[in-house]
């Protein structure tokens, strides 16, 4: 069986949260092979958790300062390990860097970009939406290599664990001109709260927040569910929250499968970014928001009553 | 003199009904259609780096007869001058065509920075800069939502998906920028007018060196398959509140099973 290489997100040194669906996908078109990128001598002590993962092969590529440097050590380790084990596909994750290393790579290797992927069958046919989920579509490579890119919470179940042999992969020769990472400012305050992509439930607040000072209610009812916070661009846009929150055609895609609307008309642009969320709660005074076209449970009201009583309603349930 | 290429694109308006063309599996654009908002600000930023230490932009754009009018807003904008690569033979690219197609224009012209969006309304697939920068043996400084240039490095903050981090890359560079990069300016009049006679330089499928064998849908790595339209979302319940809403939607998402 051919292998099929998985890019490995590193967080905090460790496989991310990523790396069992990775190769969940890898598992369903071959023998998945991890493909690591840290410090010399640290992706090796990697490979046991690899392998209960399903890594059959851990290509480890050793690069000095490999946090420091952005994109391009990845690129080489996957096409170094690409020449060895002459994969069928290479599965990469849906964060920024990730999704660059495997752009780049389907240019080196020659072969398919296919981006934004919720899911695989066994022929390597995709499934994508287009459009905001207005469309479904299902799309392949027709020639060289598959460079597959999974969304976050796309592919169910696990690989079964492998063996998890390490090769060590030689990337010093690579040329290609490199960006410096000279600071990493990524939040530590908003570590407890799941992130924006990856959640179960998304709550989002809107401009009916009124202020930024009212937006902290939004923020009390994600913490209160265990849900990573989201905004529409309004919210962003007036200064209530980090920018990075936006949920929408221009900010993060997401499809937990609860989603609640908070103060949100539901602007087509909005719309685009959350519509297949699996149940979709919406919270607004105005009957006429577009919001509630497409709502499982909408609710016409004050959200500054209606929140309130909603969380306390919860922790009730959750003390009885 | 920075010599500077921004990259622009006209796309379905994502204020409208956008539509994929069953038959042909690509996006319609015979509706609205305008230059993608963050071109617009690609645009800006070429036009402060310019203002700020001198240079020239170029916009470059690829697609149809109409996709000359995201060169000519830019060109409105206050850009330099225009490229626009034509060719019927391009028409279904997918992004490494693209990218091939767009190094292949950009490559030998010395430029020290290409600026992109970071991803496109309508593809959203948000590779070009990267692949661009692999083609042209560039490095790429990507994500930005803010950026200087100085001593021949660009650099800024680049979005990720727990915060940003900070970049620094020596020039020549394919930069791409995200939506908080900047306001982009409105073109006045005066802009409108002078735009009429800039240059747009006009490259096809020969100019470029791009074999027809290796161009456009019939040629791509990625085909698209099947495209089919999501049935729209129905409404469920909508309740107001008569003071028990925030009760009712506890026991409405405790039978759902989602709390």
């Amino acid at each position: 069986m051919s292998q099929v290489l998985v890019l490995v997100e590193l967080t905090d040194g460790k496989p991310a949260d990523s790396t069992r669906e990775l190769l969940a996908a890898a598992a369903m078109l071959g023998e998945p092979a991890a493909v690591v990128v840290a410090e010399p001598g640290v992706a090796k002590a990697l490979a046991a958790d690899l392998a209960k993962l399903g890594a059959a092969t851990v290509y480890a590529a050793g690069v000095a300062g490999a946090d420091a440097l952005l994109v391009t050590p990845q690129v080489a380790a996957l096409a170094a390990a690409a020449s060895t084990a002459g994969p069928t596909a290479v599965i990469v994750g849906s964060t920024p860097d990730s999704r660059e290393a495997g752009a780049r790579l389907a240019v080196r290797l020659g072969g398919a970009y296919l981006s934004d992927v919720l899911a695989i069958d066994a022929n390597g046919t995709v499934t994508q939406t287009a459009f905001g989920g207005s469309y479904n579509v299902t799309a392949s490579a027709a020639k060289g290599v598959a460079v597959i890119s999974i969304r976050s919470n796309s592919i169910d179940g696990a690989a079964a664990a492998a063996s998890g042999t390490v090769v060590d992969l030689d990337v010093s020769s690579d040329s290609a001109p490199t960006t410096a990472i000279t600071a990493r400012h990524e939040a530590v305050a908003a570590a407890e709260r799941p992130a924006l992509k990856a959640a179960n439930i998304v709550v989002s607040g809107g401009r009916g927040l009124g202020s930024k000072e009212k937006f902290v209610l939004v923020e009390e009812l994600a913490d209160s569910l265990g849900a990573a916070l989201g905004a529409s661009r309004a919210a962003v846009d007036a200064g209530y929250c980090e920018h990075n929150l936006q949920v929408g055609q221009t900010g993060t895609t997401v499809s937990p499968n609860l989603y609640i609307a908070v103060g949100i008309s539901g602007a087509i642009q909005h719309l685009a970014g959350m519509q297949s969320s699996k149940t979709i709660v919406a919270i607004n005074k105005d009957e006429n928001s577009p919001i509630f076209d497409i709502a499982d449970f909408g609710i016409v009201g004050d959200l500054f009553t209606v929140v309130p009583q909603f969380m306390e309603a919860v922790k009730a349930r959750k003390t009885s | 003199m920075m010599k500077i290429a921004v990259l622009v694109k006209e796309v379905p308006d994502t204020w409208s009904d956008r539509r994929i063309d069953p038959a042909t599996k690509r996006v319609d654009r015979s509706g609205d259609v305008v230059i993608d908002e963050i071109n617009e600000k690609a645009v800006e930023v070429a036009l402060q780096t310019k203002e700020s230490g001198g240079g020239e932009v170029t916009a470059v754009t690829m697609g149809p007869k109409n996709a000359l009018d995201a060169v000519r807003k830019a060109l409105a904008m206050g850009a330099d001058a225009g490229i626009h690569i034509i060719d019927d033979a391009l028409g279904g690219s997918d992004a490494v065509q693209t990218s091939a197609a767009l190094a292949a224009a950009l490559g030998s012209r010395g430029f020290d920075l290409i600026i992109a969006g970071n991803e496109s309304t309508d593809g959203r697939t948000a590779s070009i800069p990267a692949m661009l920068a692999e083609r042209l043996g560039m490095a790429q400084a990507t994500f930005l939502r803010t950026l200087s240039v100085a001593d021949g490095a660009v650099s800024g903050e680049r979005m990720t998906e727990d915060g940003h981090v900070e970049i620094t890359a020596t020039l020549p560079a394919v930069v791409s920028v995200t939506e908080q990069i900047a306001e982009a300016r409105f073109p006045n009049f005066k802009g409108i007018m002078a735009a009429k006679k800039k240059p747009v330089e006009v490259l096809t499928l020969s100019d470029l060196g791009i074999d027809a064998g290796d161009a456009g849908g019939a040629n791509s790595w990625s085909v698209v398959d099947t495209v089919t339209v999501k049935p729209p979302r129905e409404g469920g319940t909508v309740i107001k509140d008569d003071g028990t809403a925030g009760q009712q939607l506890a026991d409405y998402l405790a039978s759902a099973k989602l709390i």
